[in-house]
C-alpha cells in the first residue's frame, strides 16, 4: 500500500483514491466488498497478488490442491450465504478450480474465483502454465473476466461480486495478467461501482397470476409445497412457513432444501425424490396441486416427467425464468424472488382446513413410519443409519454436517433431522464426491464457533483427504465421520439392483483412515459396533482439536426407498421386508 | 419450428462465444447467425435462425437474458417481419453463354457485380426462397456454379413496434401468428400492411 494512505476504516478498507498496484487493487477491492478469508494455492502467474497480500487484513487459507479452494470457498458461502473466495495460479492451478466451479454452478452457489494468468504480451501463446481459463469455465461460470490492464481490475472484480450475488447466485471467475498486477492504476472503490443490477427482463411477478395461485391455493384439496435450495438462498423460511401454516399444506423438502423448513414441524412431510420416504412421493403422486417454492424439479426430483405428479396443477415460484417448463410443465409460474412473490401472495390466503388431506397422508406412513433404528435389535453390525441417528441425537441436531456424495449422503438426508437453515452442506447438482472435507474446511472458517462435522464415505474422503493438512495447519476443530463400508457403495448399491450384482471396480482398499489422521497429527478411532457409537462421538466432541471416526459398517448395506432412474416416482424399491442381514420390521 | 432471435449483445471479445455456446449447450443447431453494428454505439446485433420446440424457444430467450453480455433479446418466430438475405454466386459463364443468365438476373432482379472471361458474380438480397430459386433456375439451366456466399437471415419487425409509438399512433394489436409470443405481440403487435 501507498504511503500517502488515509487512516483505513475500521475494516480495512481504501476509502480515498489512491494509487496501487493491480495486486494491491485486488485486494483492496475485495476487503471493500467486505471479504475477510480466501482460500488458495500461489504460483507464478499470481505471486504478485500473493506478495501484496500481508498488507491486507485478509485470512489466507492454504489449500492442499485447487479443488480444495474451490470447495472451501463454496463451503463458505453456503454456511453463511457471503460471496466464496478462491485463488489459483494460472495454468493447472485455474484448471484445478473446475470441479469446484462446476459444483457451485448447479447449486447456485455464491463463488468469486480469482487466478492469475501469464502477462498480456504472451497471452495466446502457449506460454508456460498458461491456459485459456475464460474459455474452459465459460460452461460453468455465470459469467467471466479476463483482466490485463491494472486500471479494469476493481470494477472487474466489484461487477463480479455483484453477478456472483444477483438473482440467481453463481459461481464468477476474474483471470488477472501477472503484468496487470504488477502494473499500477489509480484505485477508487466507489467510482468502480457496477451500474445498477440489471434484472431478467423476462422477471415479473403478474398480478394475475398471483390472483390464480391463490385461487388454485383456496379450491385446492390435496395440496402440497415443494421447498427447494431457494427457499434459504431467498432467505425465504419465514415465508414459506407462513404459506404453510395459514393454509394447512404439507412441505415436501428437496435435498438441498433441507433445513429451510424445521424438521420438527408437523407439516413437514420431509424428503421427496429418488430416496424421499414413500408417503412423500405418493403424496405428490396423489396431489391436485403443487407448489414449488424455488426449485427445479431436478430429475432426481421427479422420476420420470411423463409420470410426475399428473393429477396435479402446478405453480412454479423461481428466480430463474429460464427454470419454466424446463422439466415439468406449469399451470402458474410466478417468477421473482421467492420471498418477495411470497409477501405477495401470503395475504392472499387465508385459513384454510387441510385436515383431511393431512390425515390421508399420515395414514398411507402406516408402518412405513416405524424406523425407529435405535430400538432394532442390535445384530452385532454397525449400520451406516445408526451412526447418522446418533450424530444428530447427540449433537441435538445443531451442528453443521458437511457431507460427501453418495450413501452417506442419502442416509445423513433421512436420518439427520435437519431444523434450521444453512446446517446441511452438500452438492445436490454436480454431486461431487471428495465435496465433504474441503467444503466443511471453508463453514468452519466461516463459522468458527459452530460446531462442524464431515460425514463422507471411504471412497469420496480419498479424493480430497490431503485437506487434512489445511485443517491442522489452520488449527480447525472439525470432526469427521468416514462412513466406510469397503465399497463404492452407492455404485455397488446400482451394481446390486440394476447390474446382477457385478460389482465391478467398486470394491475399494483404503489405508487405515486413523493411521492417516495421526500422521497429520489428528486424532481419530475406528469405532465397529453400535455399543461403541455414541462414546466415540462423545470423545470426538469433546477433543480439543480436530477428530476422525472411522466407521466400520456394514458392507452391503442399501439406501432406501429408491426410485430407479427412470421410474415413476411412486415406482419405488421398498425397504426388504427381511433384511438377511439384519432382522427389521417389515416394510421399513 | 424456426425460430429467430433478434439479440443486442455487448461489442466486446467472446460475447459471439458466450451466445453461440448456449445453442452448443441446448444441443440445438443455428441454421444461419449474422452479427453487425447497431443503431446504438457499443453494441452488435445479432440475428439467429435455429428449429427447435415452441418451449425450446422460451427457454433459449430467458437463457440468453441470463448472458452478462445480453441486453436484449425478442424472439420473432412468426411475427411480421422483414427478412432478408444477401447471397454472392459465382457462375461459369463465357461471353457466349452469358445472356441467359443476364435474363435470369434480371428477372429475379439480382445484379452482376463482377464479370470475368470465364466467370462471373451476381449479388441477390431477398428472402431465402427467392434465393434458394435463384440458384435452383441457375442449377437447372445447367450453369455451373462456382462459389456461393451467402450472409444468413438478418431479421426486423415491421412497423414501430414499441408501444410507446403504437400509442402514438393509435393502433391496435394484430393477432400473432402461430407460434408467436403473445404476450410479446399483445405488447408491440400493431403493423402497417406488407408492400
Amino acid at each position: 500500500m501507498n504511503t500517502n494512505v488515509n487512516t483505513p476504516s475500521p475494516n480495512g478498507a481504501i476509502t480515498t483514491p489512491t494509487r496501487l498496484t493491480g495486486s494491491e487493487i485486488l485486494w483492496a477491492t475485495l476487503v471493500g466488498e467486505g471479504v475477510t478469508d480466501v482460500f488458495g494455492y500461489p504460483g507464478g502467474a499470481i505471486l504478485p497478488a500473493y506478495d501484496a497480500l500481508r498488507k491486507f487484513p485478509i485470512r489466507h487459507v492454504l489449500v492442499r490442491h485447487e479443488q480444495g479452494a474451490s470447495h472451501m470457498a463454496d463451503g463458505y458461502a453456503r454456511a453463511t450465504g457471503k460471496v466464496g473466495v478462491a485463488v489459483a495460479t494460472s495454468g493447472p492451478g485455474a484448471t484445478n478450480l473446475v470441479t469446484g466451479i462446476a459444483t457451485a454452478m448447479l447449486d447456485s452457489i455464491p463463488m468469486v474465483c480469482v487466478t492469475g494468468q501469464v502477462s498480456s504480451k504472451v497471452l495466446g501463446t502457449d506460454a508456460f502454465q498458461e491456459v485459456d481459463i475464460t474459455g474452459v469455465t465459460l460452461p460453468v461460470t455465470k459469467h467471466n473476466f479476463l483482466v490485463s490492464r491494472a486500471e479494469d481490475l476493481a470494477p472487474a472484480l466489484r461487477h463480479a461480486f455483484q453477478i456472483a450475488r444477483s438473482g440467481r447466485p453463481g459461481p464468477v471467475l476474474v483471470d488477472i495478467t501477472k503484468d496487470a498486477q504488477q502494473a499500477t492504476a489509480l484505485f477508487d472503490f466507489d467510482a468502480a461501482k457496477p451500474a445498477p443490477y440489471r434484472p431478467h427482463p423476462m422477471l415479473k411477478v403478474e398480478e394475475n397470476g398471483l390472483k390464480e395461485a391463490a385461487e388454485l391455493i383456496r379450491n385446492a384439496k390435496r395440496p402440497v409445497i415443494l421447498a427447494g435450495h431457494g427457499v434459504m438462498q431467498s432467505g425465504a423460511m419465514e415465508q414459506v412457513r407462513s404459506l404453510a401454516e395459514r393454509a394447512q399444506i404439507p412441505v415436501a423438502l428437496t435435498l438441498l432444501g433441507l433445513g429451510g423448513f424445521p424438521a420438527s414441524h408437523p407439516l413437514n412431510l420431509g424428503m421427496m425424490g429418488m430416496h424421499g420416504e414413500s408417503w412423500v412421493n405418493h403424496a405428490i403422486q396423489e396431489a391436485d396441486l403443487l407448489i414449488a417454492c424455488g426449485m427445479r424439479f431436478d430429475d432426481r426430483v421427479i422420476g420420470t416427467p411423463s409420470t410426475y405428479a399428473l393429477k396435479a396443477k402446478k405453480i412454479h415460484i423461481e428466480v430463474d425464468p429460464a427454470e419454466i417448463n424446463k422439466n415439468i410443465k406449469v399451470d402458474v409460474a410466478l417468477v421473482g424472488d421467492l420471498a418477495e412473490v411470497l409477501e405477495q401472495l401470503l395475504p392472499q390466503i387465508s385459513g384454510r382446513d387441510g385436515s383431511a388431506w393431512l390425515k390421508t397422508i399420515d395414514a398411507s406412513k402406516g408402518a412405513v413410519a416405524v424406523r425407529d433404528i435405535k430400538n432394532l435389535p442390535d445384530s452385532g453390525h454397525l449400520y451406516a443409519a445408526h451412526v447418522m441417528h446418533d450424530l444428530w441425537r447427540i449433537t441435538g441436531g445443531n451442528a453443521i454436517v458437511v457431507t460427501d456424495v453418495g450413501q452417506h449422503q442419502m442416509w445423513e438426508a433421512q436420518y439427520f433431522h435437519h431444523e434450521h437453515p444453512r446446517t446441511l452442506i452438500t452438492s445436490g447438482g454436480l454431486g461431487t464426491m471428495g465435496f465433504a472435507l474441503p467444503a466443511a474446511i471453508g463453514a468452519k472458517v466461516a463459522c468458527p464457533d459452530k460446531e462442524v462435522w464431515v460425514v463422507a464415505g471411504d471412497g469420496g474422503f480419498q479424493m480430497t483427504s490431503p485437506e487434512l493438512a489445511t485443517i491442522v495447519q489452520e488449527k480447525l476443530k472439525i470432526n469427521i465421520a468416514v462412513i466406510n463400508n469397503g465399497y463404492l457403495g452407492m455404485v455397488r448399491q446400482w451394481q446390486e439392483f440394476f447390474y446382477d450384482k457385478n460389482y465391478e471396480s467398486t470394491p475399494l482398499v483404503s489405508p487405515d483412515f486413523v493411521k492417516l489422521a495421526d500422521a497429520h497429527g489428528i486424532a481419530a478411532k475406528a469405532v465397529r459396533t453400535r455399543g461403541e457409537l455414541a462414546g466415540a462421538v462423545e470423545e470426538a466432541r469433546a477433543h480439543k482439536g480436530a477428530y476422525l471416526l472411522n466407521f466400520l459398517v456394514e458392507k452391503e448395506d442399501s439406501v432406501y426407498p429408491m426410485i430407479p432412474a427412470g421410474s415413476a416416482l411412486h415406482e419405488m424399491i421398498r425397504r426388504p421386508g427381511k433384511n438377511p442381514l439384519v432382522e427389521r420390521p417389515d416394510d421399513i | 419450428m424456426i425460430h429467430t432471435f433478434v439479440s443486442y449483445v455487448d461489442d466486446k471479445p467472446g460475447v459471439l462465444t458466450r451466445v453461440s455456446s448456449l445453442f452448443r449447450r441446448l444441443n440445438i443447431n443455428i441454421i444461419s447467425l449474422t452479427v453487425g453494428r447497431s443503431e446504438r454505439p457499443g453494441l452488435s446485433r445479432m440475428t439467429i435462425v435455429c428449429e427447435a420446440s415452441a418451449e425450446a424457444g422460451h427457454r433459449i430467450r430467458a437463457s440468453m437474458y441470463k448472458l452478462e453480455n445480453v441486453l436484449d433479446v425478442d424472439d420473432i418466430a412468426g411475427a411480421p417481419a422483414v427478412t432478408r438475405e444477401l447471397a454472392l454466386i459465382k457462375v461459369a459463364a463465357t461471353k457466349d453463354t452469358r445472356s441467359p443468365i443476364f435474363e435470369l438476373v434480371e428477372v429475379f432482379r439480382a445484379r452482376i457485380v463482377d464479370l470475368a472471361p470465364e466467370s462471373l458474380m451476381i449479388e441477390m438480397t431477398g428472402v431465402e426462397s427467392k434465393i434458394e430459386g435463384l440458384i435452383q433456375v441457375l442449377t437447372e439451366g445447367d450453369n455451373e456454379i462456382l462459389e456461393v456466399c451467402r450472409s444468413g437471415k438478418m431479421t426486423m419487425r415491421r412497423g414501430h413496434h414499441t408501444s410507446r409509438v403504437l400509442k402514438a399512433l393509435g393502433a391496435g394489436a394484430i393477432e400473432p401468428e402461430d407460434g408467436a409470443s403473445q404476450t410479446q405481440q399483445a405488447e408491440e403487435g400493431a403493423v402497417v400492411e406488407p408492400e
